[in-house]
């Protein structure tokens, strides 16, 4: 049949399984736009095109799925850049697909070129500049077969304008992708199996560390048997929220800067360290000599250049996480007895819970109203963050009992990444509730995406926690700058209930404790429009306890005493 | 600080230099040397790249190179029994007073010249880094006008089996 290379790209993306994409029309787009103008695949248009790439992003995470992007050429291109930047480091499976200058024109300078390839290139799995229309359809398999497998991340086609008009006789083709420098890793070293069996059975005390690795290779049921089995505690970084239910007596909630203290302290203690899906990040491990010291090392991971990267791992195992876990679950002792190390985690979970203080008149104490969202919610939302100290109150105090269920920028810290996650979230799992949980200074950044939300109907809960400060650059200024607050006083901001209003959208604003709940659940009612809770919070709670950057994470301020 | 020496095997296409260069110097690696040509696969380039560092860097460079989509191979040839070969271009100073003392060299290090100039030559030679590193040497006193080396090739000797019974 004869078929325009837009109208191949649209066959791809419905072979692929691509129901929505996320994007952003313009000149070199218009024949992909045109040919999606007849295809079932729905089109989000959003009102920037780095809400595109969060959006996919967001969509990817809840699901499991490929996100899908596009942007048309140079700005358009460029503006995907930071979500492209946000997926690579979380590794999130994307396909962004750019709109190009037309195959005669690159390197002309040509109206809105750019050489989106080059600047994507440290910041993706990998990327395709198509050449020629044949060539299509083979890309497209490639990109999303390279996106989702192994360790995921984001794959980028560049799609000039001439090839995706020009019209070919095709013929689908249903081989397998063949790619000589890329093999999916299958199975898993039995020897390194045995001998960290042999480990686990022998520790006095062992605890997992569960990382982002556990969502994306669907393994938290087995992290769940295993530490069921042998009564291990589980410790789960930003990444891994909801790869252990927090709710077990198990969990030790989160690890490393803003962790419990409880988890870093059994991570100070503790004599085998399982390392699942993790990469040892500096805002987990603080002072890298003093992470784990006395533990042998069990590091499980896809990506074998994660071993060994920032620490030696004693027992390195390279593989899918599930599969690896399957292989180790038969092999170890059921161990039903609780010991002395869970007698010790206990006795710090008891002096030293997660806790806060007493707000002012007039403010609401932050942690609180993510306690209240847990509360009404039994853990059974998709609960999405902007950056900042809302990211880390809501890691904290939020119960995470699945994976998928938080989603949020970890590696690269994105501020906006919020609202535009919580959309792509939202058309992802329809049936769940979406909350994002935001900052006042993150929410400006992508707060244009209402319109989107609005456009498309999408019901999300934005709980704006206001406290007209950039509050964690505050935090660190308060403790390691003297006080001195340079310019991070937001106290000059809309009224948000207004711009709510002004989109259509239902605005609250809520200064009093007890109204937290009432507006909360108010909220929850809504399904036909987004919702945006403006919380003012007490200005100047920190989040704690913190390990100050470089140190050891045994040396944490704050959380041992009422502040 | 050892120097290594890598052979990458990599897909014939364009972009695959860049991708790897930035990789290496993204990872705060310096590049010492690099050289890429074609192979007897037309599909295929091979660089040889030597950079500096312990063995933990280069296991991470190689890890992360492996990653890389277009890369087919990654070979430290730095413990292997190897043939490596570099070739240099001097143009060195020379009026008449001191040619024969130039061609003596160039005898010494069965070097070739292969241009006159009024008051230059240019000199080529192949071989090992030591050799070049000797013959540069060896002409400085003259004053070396401009020097090009086109960094280092290196292929493991014989075959698998070769090497297995050595």
């Amino acid at each position: 049949m004869k078929l325009k290379g837009a109208e191949i790209l649209m066959h791809c993306l419905q072979r692929e399984g691509v129901d929505v994409v996320f994007g952003y029309p313009g000149g070199t787009v218009l024949p992909i736009y045109d040919a999606l103008y007849d295809s079932p695949i729905k089109h989000i248009l959003v009102r920037h095109e780095q809400g595109a790439a969060h959006a996919a992003d967001g969509y990817a995470r809840a699901s499991g799925k490929v996100g899908v992007c596009i942007a048309t050429s140079g700005p358009g291109a460029a503006n995907l850049v930071t979500g492209i930047a946000t997926a690579n480091m979380d590794s999130v499976p994307m396909v962004c697909l750019t709109g190009q200058v037309a195959s005669t024109l690159i390197g002309k300078d040509a109206f809105q070129e750019a050489d989106i390839n080059g600047i994507v290139l440290p910041i993706t799995k990998h990327s395709y500049q198509v050449q020629k229309t044949e060539d299509v359809e083979r890309t497209i398999k490639e990109a999303f077969y390279v996106a989702r497998t192994n360790r995921p991340g984001p794959v980028l086609v560049d799609l000039p304008k001439d090839i995706m008009a020009r019209e070919i006789d095709f013929e689908p083709d249903e081989s397998p992708v063949k790619l000589r420098g890329y093999r999916v890793m299958k199975g898993v070293n039995t020897g390194q199996i045995i001998a960290a069996a042999e480990a686990i059975n022998k520790a006095q005390r062992p605890v997992i560390y569960a990382g982002g690795g556990v969502i994306t290779s669907d393994a938290a049921e087995e992290i769940r048997e295993m530490a069921e089995k042998c009564r291990i505690p589980v410790t789960t970084t930003l990444m891994g929220m909801g790869a252990f239910p927090g709710t077990s007596y198990l969990s030790l909630g989160m690890l490393g800067m803003h962790g419990t203290r409880y988890a870093n302290y059994a991570i100070g203690e503790c004599d085998v360290l399982i390392a699942v899906g993790v990469r040892f990040d500096d805002r987990v491990t603080g002072r890298l000599e003093t992470f784990a010291p006395n533990a042998r090392v069990i590091h499980i991971d896809i990506d074998a250049a994660e071993i060994g990267k920032n620490t030696a791992a004693h027992i390195p195992i390279v593989g899918q996480a599930k599969e690896a876990l399957q292989a180790l679950l038969p092999r170890l002792k059921t161990r039903m007895e609780l010991t002395e190390w869970h007698d010790v985690i206990a006795h710090w979970k008891d002096e030293f819970p997660l806790r806060y203080g007493q707000p002012s008149p007039g403010r609401i104490m932050p942690q609180h109203i993510v306690e209240t969202i847990y509360d009404l919610t039994r853990g059974d939302a998709i609960i999405t963050t902007e950056v900042g100290q809302n990211q880390m109150w809501a890691a904290q105090y939020y119960l995470f009992k699945e994976p998928r269920s938080f989603v949020s920028s970890g590696g690269l810290g994105t501020m906006g990444y919020g609202l535009p996650a919580a959309i792509g979230a939202k058309l992802a799992c329809p049936e769940k509730t979406v909350f994002d949980i935001a900052g006042d200074g993150s929410i400006q950044m992508n707060i244009q995406e209402l319109g989107t939300a609005m456009q498309y109907k999408i019901p999300v809960i934005i709980c704006i926690l206001n406290n007209q400060y950039l509050g964690m650059v505050r935090q660190w200024q308060e403790l390691f700058h003297e006080g001195r607050y340079s310019y991070t006083d937001m106290s000059h901001q809309p009224d948000f209930v207004k711009l709510a209003e002004a989109y259509g959208a239902v605005g609250m604003r809520v200064n009093r404790t007890e109204d937290v709940r009432g507006a909360l659940k108010e909220a929850m009612q809504i399904t036909d429009r987004p919702v945006i809770i403006d919380f003012w919070v007490e200005r100047e709670a920190g989040v704690y306890p913190m390990v100050p950057p470089g140190e050891s994470i045994l040396n944490m301020l704050g959380g041992d005493l009422d502040e | 600080m050892n120097k290594h020496t890598i052979a990458i095997t990599v897909e014939n296409r364009p972009g695959v230099l860049t991708r790897v260069t930035t990789l290496i110097r993204r990872r705060g690696y310096n590049i010492d040397s690099l050289a890429v040509g074609a192979t007897e696969d037309p599909t295929v380039s091979r660089m040889t790249v030597v950079v500096e560092g312990d063995d933990a860097i280069i296991e991470q460079v190689t890890k992360q190179l492996y990653k890389l989509i277009d890369v087919i191979k990654v070979v430290d040839l730095t413990k292997e029994h190897l043939v490596a070969r570099e070739l240099i271009l001097i143009k060195v100073k020379a009026d008449h007073t001191v040619r024969p003392d130039i061609v003596q060299i160039v005898d010494i290090f069965r070097a070739r010249i292969v241009d006159i100039g009024r008051t230059s030559l240019i000199v080529e030679a192949t071989g090992d880094q030591r050799k070049i590193d000797a013959l540069e040497d060896a002409f400085r006193p003259f004053g070396i006008l401009e020097l090009v080396r086109t960094g280092k090739v290196a292929m493991i000797r014989g075959t698998g089996e070769d090497n297995r019974r050595r």
